[in-house]
């Protein structure tokens, strides 16, 4: 059982019905509970809309797009049905935030599903779980029942004359397919292989229909957005970043842990003060500040407020709201290699600069680590990472080449360390394997 | 002359049989029910052997190649068997900065197996996984899909003799 951690500076705005029994569905109705889609079936369409928009509610898949105005790009008219897809496929390095809220909160999805539906006239929706998720599809499949035994879902929900089923599912371990053009193909019973846009989801999505692709954390907030009104829930976070966020601290703190914080928390206090400095106090080498393919910040970078745009403007991205600490005792050239490796397995193969560019990257890297390199593999090993970017028909390519640039660039000195003879003072000889059988 | 419908052979248990019957049905595609039919198959016989292939292949109405070509892509599912318990070790990046490798190389000295081996007996296997979303209670391990977090030499040797003592019974 995963669990939040608190500190006095969290706001409990997602996590607001954790811990308090919400899996079942008259505790969750009795904390107010599905109350936000009967406000949402009462607003209609424009209305909802108009409500996320002034929510400032931003995508915490990562890409941090305007909610609202995401939702506001499905045509009203369409001959093909419309569908909402929620990606609960968590699966970037650094994050396990969607986890507790499927785990503690699984109604909060149901219900902003519900409300996606809603403003779009949908008639169904998807929530698709990663495949390591298993015991988290048990409890979304038993709250959706719970939410169809009350007629909240299915025919005429909540006596408003709609109708509203929703199918769960789990994936089978693929990181390609939270990417929402290849979660649709996985839906459809297809390899993870993303599509080219435009169109857009928005426009033709799921089985050819309008739809709406929503991180689980982005819809289990819609509810909050409903319950708080969109002014409060706006209030809660910075300028153009409304509300709060799930960060999942890891790595070298002394306190790991997913907190809620609001939006543009301070990174240096979410590492120093939340997560109680780093582990046995070592000195910070570097942060990695939203999952493994945001590029890491140094020390002296880290003095700014977690949103969307001054992460951007630090020169790294808020992504998955993952963020990973490294003291003094980490290799980079390792770290690097790691970050790499994953890549490399997960890349889908479907365009070439991400399927030859991560490989290629990892056998540099490889050799880097293990004392073969040459002189020119490290300028090297940046030109094949810039040379991927932009050109794949999804971000995976970039989230691998991103972050290698930055390790690069910010610690040549370490990646010079590693070049032949001179060996890295934070090697770790890997063990010999024991035989086949 | 029995008035019961002649029940098409199936592979499978017939409360999972019941499960696919239902599956195809409540997708607005038969195909979309491709993905957990195969996990569900595995789960239930431990691999997806060529005569499950066969069977969920016209269960969706796809042709067996299609379903081997998703069958590839998914690293969670496989063509062979694993052991009774699959002991996957993440050792990506937060778990490695909390001694991911070090619980790697524990399990396979503990197992006397490498990555991707299956004990002898069959009880164990152990995979090097990706990332598993377990990062703030790094290290961790998933056996089958039961999480095991916050793992230290000793808390792995305690979970992996539980689940020998749970086989032997």
């Amino acid at each position: 059982m995963a669990t939040l951690s608190t500190h006095p500076d969290c706001v409990p705005v997602v996590s607001y019905r954790f811990g308090k029994g919400a899996t079942n569905i008259d505790k969750y109705v009795e904390l107010g509970g599905y109350e936000s889609a009967r406000k949402a079936i009462a607003l209609g369409v424009e209305g909802i809309i108009n409500e996320m928009k002034a929510s400032n509610l931003r995508g915490r898949g990562g890409a941090g797009f305007p909610t609202g105005l995401k939702w506001s790009f499905v045509p009203k008219q369409s001959a093909k049905p419309k569908y909402v897809l929620v990606n609960g496929d968590e699966s970037e390095p650094g994050t396990c935030k969607d986890r507790l809220i499927f785990e503690h909160d699984p109604h909060s999805v149901i219900e902003g599903t519900i409300i996606a539906g809603l403003s779009i006239q949908a008639k169904m929706g998807f929530i698709y779980l990663r495949g390591e998720y298993r015991y988290l599809l048990e409890i979304m499949e038993r709250a959706v029942a719970g939410a169809y035994a009350k007629g909240f879902l299915g025919k005429n929900i909540f006596g408003s004359g709609l109708d509203f089923d929703i199918v769960t599912q789990t994936g089978a371990g693929a990181y390609e397919v939270g990417e929402e053009s290849a979660l649709m193909e996985s839906l459809e019973g297809k390899r993870g292989i993303p599509r080219i846009r435009p169109p857009f989801p928005a426009v033709v999505g799921l089985y050819g229909g309008p739809t709406i692709i929503n991180n689980a954390e982005t819809i289990a907030t819609v509810p909050h957005v409903f319950r708080l009104g969109a002014a409060e829930y706006a209030k809660i976070g910075t300028e153009r970043n409304g509300g709060t966020r799930l960060f999942c601290l890891s790595g070298h703190v002394e306190h790991p842990g997913v907190y809620e914080l609001p939006m543009g928390y301070n990174l240096k206090k979410m590492i120093y003060v939340v997560g109680g400095g780093i582990r046995g106090g070592k000195k910070l080498k570097a942060v990695v500040p939203g999952g493994s393919s945001t590029p890491a910040l140094l020390p002296e970078e880290i003095d700014i407020g977690m949103d969307f745009d001054q992460v951007g403007k630090a020169g790294s991205m808020l992504g998955s709201g993952g963020v990973v600490v490294l003291d003094e005792t980490t290799c980079m050239v390792e770290f690097a290699l790691r970050t790499m490796k994953f890549y490399a397995h997960e890349s889908c193969g479907w365009c070439i600069p991400c399927r030859e560019g991560t490989d290629w990257l990892k056998k540099s890297l490889t050799r880097l680590h293990e004392g073969g390199a040459v002189d020119k593999d490290i300028d090297n090993i940046r030109y094949l990472a810039e040379n991927m970017l932009g050109r794949t028909f999804c971000p995976l390519g970039d989230a691998a080449a991103m972050p290698t640039i930055a390790f690069v660039k910010k610690f040549r000195k370490e990646f010079e360390d590693h070049l032949e003879g001179k060996g890295c003072p934070y090697h770790r000889a890997p063990e010999p394997e024991p035989a086949l059988v | 002359m029995s008035t019961q419908p002649a029940q098409p052979a199936t592979l499978f248990s017939p409360a999972l049989a019941a499960r696919f019957d239902k599956l195809v049905t409540i997708y607005p595609v038969k195909r979309s029910a491709l993905v957990p039919m195969l996990l569900y198959a595995q789960d239930e016989i431990g691999y997806l052997s060529d005569p499950a292939i066969v069977e969920v292949a016209s269960r969706v109405g796809v042709s067996e190649l299609e379903v081997r070509n998703v069958i590839s892509y998914y690293s969670m599912l496989r063509t062979k068997p694993a052991g009774k318990y699959n002991v996957q070790v993440c050792t990506n990046i937060s778990c490695m900065l909390r001694g991911g490798n070090e619980i790697l190389d524990h399990c396979k000295k503990k197992l006397g197996i490498p990555n991707k081996g299956v004990t002898p007996d069959g009880l164990f296997s152990l995979e090097e996984v990706e990332c598993i979303g377990a990062c703030s209670w790094a290290p961790a391990a998933q056996v089958n899909y039961a999480f095991h977090e916050n793992l230290t030499a000793e808390s792995i040797d305690k979970v992996i003799d539980e689940y020998r003592a749970k086989g032997a019974r």
